[in-house]
């Protein structure tokens, strides 16, 4: 189960996901700059990231509370989500994500 | 700001989050009075600020219990010490004085003259989001009512003025309702036409759109343009990508806040990694009088956890207590046990 993540410098990291942890979760392990602040709880939006290549139309829909957290984040796209609110599964395997600026 | 007179006290907390708090029991059972400075606007750190309302199940006696509640029953079990606190104030300046006690200054005026510093600093200091914008410090600190801004301290310095806010959050929608009344024109831009803010700031914003008296775009801002610091418009993008131009005096982005270690890099003290070392005898920085509890401190075997900070709170009173009083004694006493220390709780 892989996740492609690109950093702040453009660099691409291929990283292994594992089934029930979040995107956020396999980043940070992962050695990526993302903040996480609030430990996944949906409470800071400082592990945004841009969901690319067709990725972001096939995840499951983000909830009321991730909706509204985007709200503080910066830079918002129409392909932002924020990271800890995306769980590793079969369907992620190979999902492709740029972590959104600071 | 105009300085205030000094205030001499035994201990000078910076943090009121969990462990600065629960410092404020340990130091007062010894009979040592603190003073807490916190840029929030209320106590707790990180559990009133990104977790209030979610449980938490390793406080040792407590097998559930939310952020908020955990302070608010800090806050009880702390009130017979009476610690005065000083909310939104950064703790900035930490200088020694020839008599070897300490002078902790903040951005507001306050002075606290102390024998010992008790940082409990966490990750550091919640300061406001920065949008990702070339450039946007140029625009920062530019004088009242005109640039860029994180915070309204005066709303009468936005009197006449052409003002922009971004965001969706409730500072952004307060502010928008706020300041509309005295600001020249007033645009609020957001990325989406929905807002994550109390339903009747949302209904007040919607009417002064529909009365002309403020204008909502979904839209960001790219660019910001003006000559030698002083704003004079930026580039707004659409949600179709068109962008266009928006003149404007003011810039209020209101994104929340996040966390930066902040001046307590500046100390002097040493630090590893954004981390102060300390003993875990004493829990003492490696500059004498200053101790570090919480998540702002390192020792080898640390744990970020609420109990790890209150158990460094406790030892680092014992240390700070021979500090303030060198010649008096300590006993060891239980609280269950103690008339004394009962006394001073207001039990007995
Ligand atoms: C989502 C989440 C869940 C968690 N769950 C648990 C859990 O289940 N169990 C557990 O034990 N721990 C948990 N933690 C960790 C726990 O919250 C921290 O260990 C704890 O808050 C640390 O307390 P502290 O007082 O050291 O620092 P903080 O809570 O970070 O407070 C530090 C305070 O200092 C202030 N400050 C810093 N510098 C300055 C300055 N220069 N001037 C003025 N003010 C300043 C800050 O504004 C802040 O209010 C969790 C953390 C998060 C984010
Ligand atoms: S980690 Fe805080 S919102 Fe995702």
């Amino acid at each position: 189960m892989k996740i492609v993540a690109i950093d702040r410098q453009g660099k691409e990291h291929t990283l292994e996901g594992r089934d029930g942890w979040t995107v956020m979760e396999i980043l940070r392990d992962g050695g990526l700059d993302i903040a996480a602040e609030c430990g996944g709880a949906c409470a800071c939006a400082t592990c945004h990231v841009y969901v690319n290549d067709g990725w972001f139309e096939k995840l499951p829909a983000p909830s009321e509370s991730e909706i509204d957290m985007l709200d503080m984040a910066l830079a918002v796209e129409p392909n932002s989500r924020l990271s800890c609110q995306i769980v590793c599964s079969e369907t992620t395997d190979g999902i492709k994500v740029t972590v959104a600026p600071e | 700001m105009t300085a205030a007179a000094p205030i001499e006290t035994d201990v000078a907390i910076i943090g009121a989050g969990p462990i600065g708090l629960f410092a404020v029991f340990e130091l007062g059972l010894l009979d040592l009075k603190c003073h807490l400075v916190d840029i929030l606007d209320r106590p707790g750190g990180q559990c009133t600020e990104l977790y209030p309302e979610k449980p938490i199940y390793d406080i040792p006696g407590l097998p559930i219990v939310t952020g908020q509640e955990l302070t608010n029953r800090l806050l009880e079990q702390v009130k017979p010490f009476n610690p005065q606190f000083h909310f939104n104030e950064m703790a900035t300046g930490l200088e020694k004085l020839a008599d070897g006690r300490w002078k902790l200054s903040t951005d507001a005026g306050t002075t606290l003259i102390v024998p010992v510093v008790v940082i409990a600093g966490g990750a550091g200091s919640f300061v406001p989001k920065r949008p990702p914008i070339p450039g946007i410090e140029v625009f920062e600190n530019a004088g009242d009512g005109v640039g860029v801004h994180y915070a309204v301290r005066k709303m009468e310095n936005f009197r006449g003025k052409n003002i922009l806010i971004a965001g969706g959050g409730d500072s952004a929608l307060d502010w928008t309702i706020n300041l509309a009344p005295l600001a020249k024109s007033l645009t609020l831009v957001h990325h989406r036409d929905g807002f994550r803010a109390a339903q009747h700031s949302v209904n007040q914003m919607r009417e002064l759109e529909a009365a002309g008296k403020i204008k909502f775009h979904v839209a960001s801002v790219k660019a910001l343009h003006g000559e030698a610091g002083k704003l004079a418009s930026v580039t707004l993008a659409g949600a179709d990508k068109s962008e266009w131009h928006h003149e404007t005096d003011a810039f209020l982005p209101f994104f929340g806040l996040t966390i930066k270690l902040g001046p307590i890099a500046e100390f002097g003290i040493h630090l590893n990694e954004n981390l102060i070392p300390v003993d875990t005898a004493k829990f003492e920085s490696q500059t004498l009088g200053i101790f570090a509890i919480g998540d702002i401190n390192t020792y080898p075997g640390k744990l970020k956890l609420i109990l790890s900070g209150f158990h460094e709170a406790a030892l680092m009173s014992q240390a700070a207590f021979h500090i303030v009083r060198p010649n008096e004694k300590l006993r060891f006493q239980y609280t269950t046990s103690s008339s004394s220390l009962q006394k001073k709780l207001g039990v007995s």
